[in-house]
């Protein structure tokens, strides 16, 4: 298999990256194509935060928090459910193949999910192919490892953020 | 400009086994805004920690990566390690390269990349890191109990004795609670009262100990440390000041007729009366539904009808005027100790219960449930301690007690076990077979669940010592046959269908959560399950915390307890309270929700998503000072940083500190040129 898909995982820190470290003292060897942002609850995830992962060239996406009850903060991940329901209505209109999205529950106790989650949707991705339908329709304005439009601006708040800074970040 | 240091663990072997350590330092010293890289074999050892903090001080860095474990290992470590080198701890992160690489991976190449992947990401967030300040609230040192049986007597005298103020709330006349009306205790038989009622009495007299009988919780407002509560005194229709307590209105009273509360119904007792006689405080209660002057007042009758009381009362306490009053109480802590009600058996059942019609309790008069036998067992209930059936006063000779009457039936609506009925089943054959020796102790049960100290020995002797015939199985139904009340069951271990004659039948109910836990729960913004029981924060690790912080729960308003598993709790609440108010200011981590009230539009979704409430309204004013419009606040004391409110922002003026919108897109943005 020559295709390597990227996958990018947003995770809640209490159970999902607390499992995933799990996995990890287990030694639980598992595909090593997912890179994780950490994230304090699966409620604090703005959809956009996966618009722009694959934006930014990822060919899938995870997204996992703790259990139906379990939520370290009591309802962040209903909330979190909630939204994505509704999310993958809009990928289905934007064109991108849901299944490119998993969402799982992952508690604190199960790194053998984890890699499980891991690998399926690897190899999932892996048969989808990567995913260009954003870089076909976007052109050269955003591929290439070029830096990618502010995302302040783009949502209207650069005030927000120092000009400056923004300018210098290395991207 | 970021000044970055990274620095690389090999964690021993245990990172540079599979990954490149030195390709990493490399990779990412070239990395923009990085200007120091280097790794060590123990990064986390104190040549480790040093290195950290030489390189901090040399490079004047403005942010420090450690590529290492995860941050639930040694983000703590590394933090203090930056702080000491005089930079804020918020600017330092860690980069997880072992548990989310070097161990699940095999590959060296792979899981070199991806380890200079996951640097990548965490040096992009941390050039978005700014400098947070640790949040330091206030804290009131002193303590709000909410119920005053035995669960919140301990809890009370527990803080009191550890030397903060406590302000005990007890919604009836008198503390005390269930245990005050229990005739004995398992598993030793200890009489209930004798080891209460000493208590109760600490309490009154305790300095630190402030109790509002009569009383209950009107509203609570504020966080952690800084609550204000507001009291409601329920109009008693007696001056607590001027009462001595010598119980000559209660004699004077001509209604003696009414069902005793505390005796279960199986007494009687005044209208204007105090429950029991060793009511704490000894002051009595007029009970205005049934007090004859104030039926008549309803009825009409404008003249003044009886007032035998008042002309009783030497001191002139007795008020016919009284109303509620309302106290406020500055408190830091709230412990919520409301206890449990039994299964009412009868024909009214809440939404959701199915009653036990089958089993006649409320028709057949012989049929009672746990509380009352307690009542007729006990020496200070309306039979002196003598066993005497309801219907006629007579002796009963064979009694059967039927066990999980609710509990573990979800037909009827109550899936879950009571937990204290198999024990205190067997200690009630123990008291009838030695009140009555020729007598007859049947006992109808599913399993016998007796498990704690010294219990499982209980039920045995039970048993085997005192002669209580157990018969595996269920009750399908009790009716009155003449003198006697029939029992139909069934054995299950000899397959056959039994039925007995009995004299008596006690039924054992389940417990449930007291009627209005609802109300409290959603006054104190704490959660609670679907039978109404309390939410613990953690059912394993925090399990006398709510998750609204600063409020802890013990005893039965949180599962079926029994008594030392109540006390346990309530000592564990105190130690809790005490921990909490062992400093004059509470640290809390900064990684908190804060509004840019300047974009705020006011449309306020973030308070509905907010699990704990720690949205607050501010009025916005124009120059003039007239209010123009209301934002949204996060009350930093409250907001636990779970981030909800953020996402739900449709004007994005919420940030959550620490995992900022920009933190996050940047960490995002680092992973497209992988």
């Amino acid at each position: 298999m020559d295709f390597q898909p990227r996958i990018t995982a947003f995770v809640c820190n209490w159970c999902t990256y607390t499992g995933a470290d799990l996995a990890g003292t287990s030694r639980l060897q598992m595909a090593a194509n997912v890179r994780i942002i950490r994230l304090p609850c699966t409620g604090r995830i703005d959809h956009m935060f996966i618009v722009k992962a694959f934006e930014r060239g990822a060919d899938g996406v995870i997204v996992s928090g703790c259990h139906p009850a379990d939520c370290h903060y009591t309802a962040g991940n209903y909330h979190a459910r909630r939204r994505f329901g509704v999310f993958r209505e809009l990928m289905d209109f934007m064109g991108i193949d849901p299944r490119r999205v998993t969402f799982s529950w992952v508690s604190a106790s199960e790194g053998v999910k984890w890699k499980d989650v891991v690998n399926e949707t690897v190899a999932r991705v892996a048969e989808l192919g990567p995913f260009d339908a954003y870089h076909e329709l976007a052109g050269d304005t955003i591929t290439g490892g070029e830096p990618a439009p502010d995302p302040f601006e783009a949502a209207g708040g650069a005030e927000t953020s120092d000009p400056l800074e923004a300018h210098e970040v290395g991207r | 400009m970021a000044r970055i240091g990274v620095f690389v663990c090999h964690c021993g072997e245990n990172i540079a086994r599979t990954v490149d350590c030195a390709r990493v330092v490399e990779e990412l010293k070239s990395h923009p805004g990085v200007v120091h890289s280097e790794d060590y074999k123990y990064m986390c050892s104190d040549p480790g920690q040093a290195l950290v903090r030489k390189a901090i001080e040399e490079n004047d860095l403005t942010g420090v990566v450690v590529c290492a474990c995860s941050p639930h290992m040694h983000e703590k470590t590394f933090r203090g390690a930056a702080a000491k080198a005089g930079l804020n701890p918020f600017l330092c992160e860690m980069a997880n390269i072992r548990e989310h690489c070097s161990w699940i991976h095999e590959d060296r190449g792979e899981a070199t990349d991806k380890a200079i992947d996951i640097g990548r990401t965490i040096i992009e967030k941390v050039k978005h890191n700014v400098p947070l300040e640790t949040i330091r609230i206030p804290v009131t040192k002193r303590a709000l109990v909410i119920g005053g049986g035995i669960a919140g007597i301990q809890a009370a005298l527990d803080i009191a004795d550890g030397g903060a103020e406590v302000v005990l709330v007890e919604k009836e006349s008198s503390i005390g609670g269930h245990m005050s009306q229990l005739s004995e205790t398992f598993p030793t038989l200890d009489c209930s009262q004798c080891i209460l009622t000493p208590r109760m009495v600490e309490v009154l007299q305790h300095p630190r100990i402030k109790l509002h009988s009569y009383s209950e919780l009107e509203s609570l407002e504020g966080y952690i440390g800084n609550f204000k509560a507001t009291i409601r005194k329920k109009a008693r229709s007696v001056d607590e000041d001027l009462c001595n307590g010598c119980g000559d209105c209660q004699a004077a009273c001509p209604s003696r007729k009414i069902a005793s509360e505390f005796d279960a119904g199986t007494g009687k007792r005044s209208a204007i009366y105090v429950p029991f006689p060793q009511a704490v405080p000894n002051i009595p209660v007029l009970d205005r539904v049934n007090c004859t002057r104030f039926k008549a007042k309803r009825k009409g009758i404008e003249k003044d009808v009886c007032g035998k009381c008042q002309e009783a009362c030497l001191k002139g306490a007795i008020d016919y005027e009284q109303e509620d009053s309302f106290v406020t109480e500055d408190v830091g802590a709230v412990v919520v100790a409301t206890g449990f009600q039994l299964y009412s058996i009868g024909r009214d059942q809440p939404a959701g219960l199915k009653g036990y019609g089958e089993y006649g309790y409320g028709d057949v008069p012989d049929v009672i449930d746990g509380m009352q036998f307690e009542r007729l067992a006990s020496a200070s209930g309306p039979t002196g301690g003598e066993i005497l059936r309801p219907s006629d006063g007579k002796p009963p000779k064979t009694v059967v007690f039927v066990q999980c009457v609710g509990s573990r039936d979800p037909e009827k609506g109550i899936p879950y076990c009571s937990k204290i009925c198999c024990m205190y089943t067997a200690k009630h054959t123990m008291l009838y077979k030695n009140k009555m020796h020729d007598g007859k102790a049947i006992v109808f049960y599913m399993d016998i669940r007796a498990g704690g100290k010294g219990y499982d020995e209980f039920t045995r002797r039970a048993i085997e010592d005192d002669g209580a015939q157990y018969v595996r199985g269920r009750v399908s139904r009790i009716y009155r046959d003449g003198d006697v009340v029939k029992v139909w069951g069934f054995d299950t271990l000899s397959g056959e269908q039994v039925v007995v004659d009995a004299d008596m039948v006690v039924l054992a109910t389940a417990m449930r959560p007291q009627p209005g836990i609802a109300e409290l729960a959603q006054k104190l913004s704490i959660s609670y399950d679907e039978h109404g029981f309390i939410n613990e924060a953690h059912p394993k690790l925090r399990p006398v915390e709510t998750n609204t912080a600063g409020i802890y729960i013990a005893g039965a308003c949180q599962a079926p307890r029994d008594i030392p598993e109540s006390v346990a709790m309530a000592s564990a609440t105190a130690a809790k309270v005490l921990g909490l108010f062992s400093a004059d200011e509470l640290e809390r981590e900064p990684t908190v929700a804060l509004v840019n009230e300047q974009t705020c539009i006011g449309c306020f979704s973030c308070e509905q998503v907010c699990p704990y409430g720690a949205i607050e309204h501010v009025d916005v004013c124009d120059v003039e000072g007239h209010i123009c419009g209301v934002v949204a606040r996060v009350n930093p004391g409250i907001c636990q940083g779970c981030g909800t409110c953020v996402a739900v922002c449709p004007s994005k003026s919420v940030e959550l500190q620490g995992f900022t919108d920009e933190q996050i897109y940047a960490e995002i943005n680092a992973l497209g040129s992988w």
